[in-house]
């Protein structure tokens, strides 16, 4: 297939100063987008390190290897930094990317707002991280925070948590708050007012879609964040009150504000993940997605749903049986549209002819772990048995099989679906199902392992154990599990690095896609499209390859 | 049937293909953003009515702004009067009402100025005194921020439409504006009951 753009891309050599300023003045969604990746990715191996030290800690019992208050470190900034400055980025960085191409675009909305997302962001990821040059270190403002990502008060005020590592991460979060609201805002203006001819919104690709309601959440969720912190900085700055209980205040408010963030924060998080899986499935599967309709409804029901299942994360603080019942029943609800999504897919892949490349290797991984991390959510939400088992290890288990082996799964399906469009280039094959076999091998040693030492009675945030408890044979299994991925994450980093220099030429189409981005040359010019198209159906471009029988004679 | 164009199929039936104005939307969602901010800081003055350890109460030192609340929400009709003016043509006009939409958003924030110096000077409440202290400034302050913010850029508009450069091209950005300017009320009305009237 002919790409739409015939002009070669000039391979003229130029001073690395003028690329890098080029870089760092760029409104284009593409590079932006590139950007927010790396960015993500290199906060992600931060995250990961921090992760490695945490379970070599806890591998064998009266362990010393850090003190407890390293240790009450690395935990927060392991938290704070998957979920604000590995998570959201590099779903944003896809969306960026992304978004505009699949709608027939050239940019984004506001190229502008764009690239000031992304700064403030990557201001906010730096600002946290200068913390750890505080306190004993370099200069005397503070250091690392220690008050766990979700920093209960009154935990946070000042009594409990002088110096400054409080603010660093109140105020670190404030900005990325105002970068992701900024983006959110770009990629909904973009999908409802930039899409190219023809594309009504019944015809949108479903990662746009699911992007329009990530963008949604993002408004009702990361505007209370943001609130709460300016409350928080308040109470620490000017002497308020919100948070502090010697003057009425409440500590309970505190857990419903940053919780009315927290638990939508986990469907921002994965519906795009659920993106990823919806355009990679149909195509390995070489079928059309399974009731586009229901996938769109069962994805704004998740949306709204989530809005209200915020306090099952407060079981025990004593709501009583009334809130407790309402929130068992909310958190509950939100399985029906999750099936319905799991149920399309396996549709989408029953009778299919399915091609196992690493994309969809990933995301058949990513749809067996999404249903056992639903399955333990159920057990989670009902109140008696959360009673038991809150705070434990049983629940951090429970939430790294959704983040980790839902969301980080599909994100690499994403990684090696697409990264032939961003570079031209193919990932190599072989090293990329050593990746997937070694990632399933570590994160089934990791997480199932997990759960055991929760229901004999591990609390999380724990520093060490006694010998006698009956857990330290589990944290040894969990422990060489995390080994597993941290080599499986390396031959993946190893593979985007040897690819872009020695990978094979992918071409316009290399999986036979169906959706706009396919069109244009890889990687796409800074126009992304020299014509802008016109679609008649969900697929366009099995319309163009099969002319004889278009989608559109039957939409 | 549809033709391969340049590598995407093209429509034959020309369709009217119209999309919504981008800064109509981003407002839309920027004004749900900040909603979303509003209620958590509404939310917590309610939470906090009646709970602080010592005084003054809201009973003994509030008094309701009325002047303050009518320049505000005259400003709305004036914001309003100044983009159907605009799109009326009439430039002379949305000069003059711009003008006094600054002129009374000025007004309300020094009746606010003038409340918040009475309590701190006379009534000794700052917001390290009690949970009212903390909830009023917090949620009154973060108000007028948003006040202040939109007196910037209406009075941009202000001085742009003075040097005649404001041309009927730019209505659609006026009426976004103007939308940001409505919101900033439309929160007025709801602190103005839930500090002034129902925490009274």
């Amino acid at each position: 297939m002919q790409a739409i753009d015939e002009t070669t891309a000039s391979q003229d050599r130029r001073a690395p100063v003028s690329i890098i300023y080029e870089w760092l003045t760029t409104v284009d969604h593409k590079k932006i987008g590139l950007m927010y990746i790396a960015f993500a990715l290199f906060f992600l191996l931060v995250g990961g390190v921090e992760a490695l030290l945490i379970r070599i800690q806890l591998m064998v019992p009266n362990n010393h290897f850090l003190s407890p208050q390293v240790f009450n470190r690395l935990f927060t900034m392991h938290g704070t930094t998957m979920v604000f400055f590995a998570g959201m980025p590099i779903l944003f960085g896809f969306g960026n990317y992304l978004v505009p191409l699949m709608i027939g675009a050239r940019d984004m909305a506001f190229p502008k707002l764009n690239a000031f997302s992304f700064w403030i962001s990557a201001f906010g990821g730096i600002l946290l991280y200068f913390s750890y040059f505080g306190g004993s270190g370099l200069y005397a403002a503070g250091t690392a925070p220690d008050v766990g990502w979700f920093a209960y008060a009154p935990l946070t005020s000042k009594v409990f948590s002088p110096g400054h590592s409080t603010d660093y991460w109140s105020l670190s979060l404030f900005l990325s708050g105002i970068g992701s609201i900024g983006t959110a805002l770009n990629i909904v203006t973009t999908i409802l007012c930039m899409r190219c001819k023809g594309m009504t919104m019944t015809r949108l690709p479903l990662l746009p879609w699911l992007y329009l309601v990530t963008s949604g959440l993002v408004f009702v969720a990361v505007g209370p964040l943001s609130a709460a912190q300016i409350m928080l900085t308040l109470d620490r700055y000017l002497g308020a009150h919100f948070f502090d209980t010697q003057a009425g205040g409440s500590a309970v408010l505190w857990m419903h504000f940053f919780w009315i963030f927290g638990h939508p924060e986990v469907y921002i998080l994965v519906l795009p993940a659920f993106a990823f899986a919806n355009e990679i499935i149909p195509v390995f599967s070489r079928k059309a997605m399974f009731g586009y309709p229901a996938m769109v409804a069962a994805s704004v029901a998740i949306g709204f749903v989530s809005l209200s299942v915020w306090a099952h994360h407060m079981f025990t603080v004593g709501m009583g049986p009334a809130g407790n019942t309402f929130f068992v029943f909310a958190t509950m609800v939100i399985s029906v549209p999750t099936g319905i999504k799991i149920f399309n897919w396996l549709a989408t892949i029953w009778g299919g002819k399915i091609s196992f490349a690493v994309p969809m290797l990933f995301c058949i991984g990513f749809l067996f772990q999404f249903l056992v991390a639903g399955l333990t959510g159920i057990m989670l939400s009902a109140a008696p048995f959360n009673w038991q088992l809150n705070n434990s290890y049983f629940v951090v288990a429970h939430f790294h099989y959704v983040l980790v082996g839902a969301i980080l799964f599909a994100l690499f399906g994403a990684f090696y679906y697409w990264y032939p469009k961003v570079t031209g280039k193919l990932m190599n094959e072989t090293l990329g199902k050593w990746h997937f076999w070694l990632m399933v091998v570590g994160f089934h040693l990791t997480f199932d392992f997990m759960h055991i030492p929760g229901i004999l009675g591990m609390p999380r945030r724990i520093y060490t154990y006694e010998a006698n408890r009956g857990w330290q044979g589990w944290n040894m299994i969990v422990g060489v599990g995390g080994v597993i991925q941290a080599v499986a994450i390396l031959c993946f980093v190893y593979n985007l690095i040897s690819s872009y220099r020695h990978g094979e030429d992918a071409g316009t189409d290399p999986w036979d896609a169906w959706t706009l981005e396919w069109a244009t040359q890889s990687p796409p010019p800074s126009y992304n499209f020299a014509i802008e198209p016109t679609v008649a159906s969900r697929r366009p471009l099995w319309d163009l390859k099969h002319p004889e029988d278009p989608d559109s004679d039957y939409e | 049937m549809s033709t391969p164009v340049s590598g995407v199929p093209i429509n034959q039936s020309e369709i009217e293909w119209r999309l919504p104005y981008r800064g109509t939307i981003g407002m839309g969602c920027l004004i749900l953003a900040e909603s979303a901010v509003f209620i958590i800081f509404v939310v917590a003055y309610v939470y906090y009515l009646g709970k602080s350890l010592n005084g003054p109460t809201p009973s003994q030192v509030l008094e309701l702004p009325i002047l303050g609340t009518i320049c505000l929400l005259s400003s709305s009709v004036t914001a309003h009067l100044a983009v159907s003016a605009l799109r009326k043509g009439n430039l002379r006009s949305c000069t003059a009402n711009l003008a006094g939409t600054v002129l009374l958003g000025l007004i309300f924030l020094c009746t606010t100025a003038r409340e918040w110096y009475h309590l701190i000077h006379d009534e000794h409440l700052t917001i390290k005194t009690n949970l009212f202290g903390t909830t009023y400034y917090a949620l009154v302050g973060l108000h007028a921020t948003h006040v202040v913010i939109g007196l910037v850029l209406l009075f941009t508009a202000f001085v742009f439409a003075l040097a005649g450069r404001v041309k009927e091209e730019h209505l659609e950005k006026l009426d976004v504006l103007s939308i940001y300017w409505h919101f900033v009320d439309a929160v007025w009305v709801v602190v103005f009951l839930v500090v002034y009237v129902l925490g009274r």
